[in-house]
This record gives C-alpha cells, sequence and structure tokens, in this order.
C-alpha cells in the first residue's frame, strides 16, 4: 500500500512540475521540477514514509530503466557508421575528464575542509 | 511452420513483447552480472542493449514496435527523477555543511564533461547538431532529452549518446579511479560516487550503488545535483556562447 502511495506522490509531484515548467515558462524538465517539490515536501514525515519504498525500489533498479533508451541505439547506426570511431572516442574521453576533474575537485576540496 | 510464424508476428505486433523482452534480457543480465562477481565489463545494461538490439536487427522487427511495450519501463525514468529527492533528503545534514564544495564540484565537473564533449567534437568536424546534442550528455537521459530538445540538439540522440556516457563511466570508473590515486576510504568513496553520478549520471551511480553503499548514496546525490544544475546553466551557458 505504501508503495502505491508513494508512486502516486511521485507521479502527482511530476505532473504538478510539468503544469509548472508550462505555465512559468520554466526551462526544466517536469521531473526535476517534482524533484525540488519532493525535497520541499519531505519535510512532512508521512510523505517521508510513503516514498521511501517506491524510491528505494524504483532507485535500485535505475539501470533496468535506461534499456529501452539504450536499445534506441539501433535507431542510430547510420550516424554510427558514419562517425562512430570520433563519436566514441569524444563521448570516452569527455566522460573520462568529467570523472576525473569530479573526483579530484572534491577530493581536495573535502581534504581542505579536514585540514 | 506458417503456424508459428503467425504466432510470432502476432506477439512482436503487441506491447507485451517488448515489454517482456526488456524484463526477461535484463533480469538475465543481472544474474551474469552478479555471477561474474559484477565486474565492470559485466555491466548488466550493456548486455541488455547488445542483445536487444542484435534481437531486433535479427528478427527485423523495427524500434517502434519494440518501444510500444518497452515504453512502460522507460516512463518509470520521470518518477525516478523525482525519487532522487529521497537521497538528497537523506544526506540533507552533509549537503547543508558541504553544499558550496558539493556545488562547485558538481559545477566544475559537469561543465568539464559537456566543455570537453563540445570541443572534441567540434575539433573532430562532427556535425552540430551532433555537437549540440553531446553537451547534456552527463545527466539522466531523460532530462537530458530536454535540455537537447532546448538547446538545438536532438533528443533521441541525446538520450543514446547519455547511455553510453554512462556504461563508459560504469566500465572504466574502477581502472580510472586507481590510477589516479582516488582511495577506498570515507573521502575516496564520496569523491568516486559522487564523480559518478556527475558525469556518467545513473548508470554510474547504479554501478556505484552496487559496490559500495556509501559511494552509491553519494552518487545518487550526485544524480539529483547534476540533473537541477545542468538543467539551469546548460541552456543559460548557451545562450551566451
Amino acid at each position: 500500500m505504501q508503495v502505491l502511495q508513494g508512486l502516486a506522490i511521485l507521479l502527482t509531484l511530476q505532473s504538478a512540475g510539468e503544469a509548472l515548467a508550462r505555465l512559468l515558462h520554466l526551462p526544466y524538465p517536469g521531473p526535476v521540477i517534482g524533484m525540488v517539490l519532493l525535497l520541499g515536501a519531505l519535510r512532512w514525515p508521512a510523505v517521508q514514509q510513503r516514498v521511501q519504498a517506491v524510491a528505494s525500489f524504483l532507485l535500485g533498479h535505475l539501470s533496468l530503466l535506461f534499456v529501452p533508451v539504450g536499445v534506441g541505439v539501433v535507431t542510430q547506426l547510420g550516424l554510427l557508421a558514419e562517425h562512430g570511431l570520433r563519436l566514441l572516442l569524444v563521448i570516452a574521453v569527455s566522460t573520462w575528464i568529467g570523472l576525473a576533474v569530479t573526483a579530484l575537485v572534491l577530493r581536495r576540496l573535502m581534504k581542505a575542509w579536514h585540514d | 511452420m506458417t503456424d508459428f510464424v503467425q504466432l510470432w508476428v502476432y506477439l512482436a505486433s503487441t506491447p507485451l513483447f517488448g515489454l517482456n523482452a526488456t524484463l526477461v534480457v535484463y533480469v538475465l543480465a543481472l544474474a551474469f552480472y552478479t555471477r561474474m562477481g559484477q565486474a565492470p565489463w559485466a555491466n548488466p545494461v550493456l548486455w541488455s542493449i547488445l542483445a536487444l538490439g542484435t534481437g531486433l536487427w535479427a528478427t527485423g522487427t523495427a524500434y517502434p514496435t519494440y518501444f510500444a511495450g518497452a515504453q512502460f519501463i522507460h516512463f518509470l525514468l520521470g518518477p525516478a527523477v523525482v525519487a532522487l529527492a529521497w537521497p538528497l533528503w537523506e544526506r540533507r545534514a552533509a549537503l547543508r555543511a558541504h553544499w558550496a564544495r558539493f556545488t562547485l564540484a558538481a559545477v566544475v565537473g559537469g561543465a568539464a564533461a559537456a566543455g570537453s564533449a563540445a570541443g572534441l567534437a567540434w575539433a573532430l568536424g562532427l556535425p552540430a547538431e551532433v555537437v549540440l546534442s553531446l553537451v547534456p550528455k552527463s545527466v539522466t537521459a531523460p532530462v537530458a532529452m530536454g535540455i537537447a530538445d532546448k538547446i538545438g540538439g536532438v533528443p533521441s540522440l541525446a538520450a543514446v549518446f547519455a547511455v553510453l556516457t554512462g556504461l563508459i563511466g560504469a566500465l572504466s570508473g574502477k581502472t580510472l579511479f586507481a590510477l589516479l590515486g582516488v582511495g577506498r576510504d570515507a573521502t575516496g568513496w564520496m569523491a568516486r560516487g559522487f564523480a559518478l553520478g556527475t558525469a556518467a549520471h545513473g548508470i554510474g551511480a547504479a554501478r556505484a550503488l552496487q559496490v559500495h553503499a556509501d559511494a552509491g548514496a553519494w552518487a545518487a546525490l550526485a544524480l539529483g545535483l547534476q540533473a537541477v544544475l545542468a538543467a539551469l546553466l546548460i541552456p543559460l551557458a548557451m545562450r551566451w556562447l
């Protein structure tokens, strides 16, 4: 029951996020606004209890949710055949740069704080 | 034989097929991943995509036919993004104490990933719409699609690039962090998890969560933070450029 109530809360806030984005012409995707709304709503214990179970379930299986979009790579085979190697190079190198910069910056900031 | 062909044609055209195939293949891929001791190369998303993609190609099934069923799983990405508020809430004490450090690391790391992707793609002479679709690739797929749409990229391309980015992060994070000397102490796990959530979004965060509970929590926090920051800053930055 709590999972269903939690899902109802998530969907309601997602809809609210979509509505706010359209009405106020905000440059954010609806789910991101929904996330900010939920962050505010979590101060109420009633919301916490209901959201915890469904959030753990959804985030625990997050990687499954990327499979349908990932299979969409079959629709881009033409592009990949044409630019595949360069695309892979760009994606790999920029991901490594992003990972390295984030990890090293955060580590340095946290070490500076500890000292 | 013709009966069998007719049955296949019928089954392959109902939404049940895409949903069923996605779940079964993923469950098998996850079992394989567990069996391989969660080795990065055995990543369940990678093998699910390869198996399903090959299956569609071999049977001549169109992607929209597959997606008619798979969309029920895809749809859950929306509520999952909303649910990211939960790990942020759980870590609110750390977030309150270190919000400036987290935000700085997320902005600098996210900008490094997006900037290097756009710069490299441009230098290698990739078409403009491809370059623009590469910019939001570190952000979780549904948000990346929204951003790509706003800045003149192609949403479906951005989603594929985001998934490839997540896979590369999940596959190579362990080796990269070892090379950089990011350790396995509390600060090291925080830096590893946070970096995976920032630069390799949900797929990187899922990997972090499987390896170490703390790293997973920091990754989920970074993922939520990156979604908010990127949705805010990328369209703004593109307006200035």
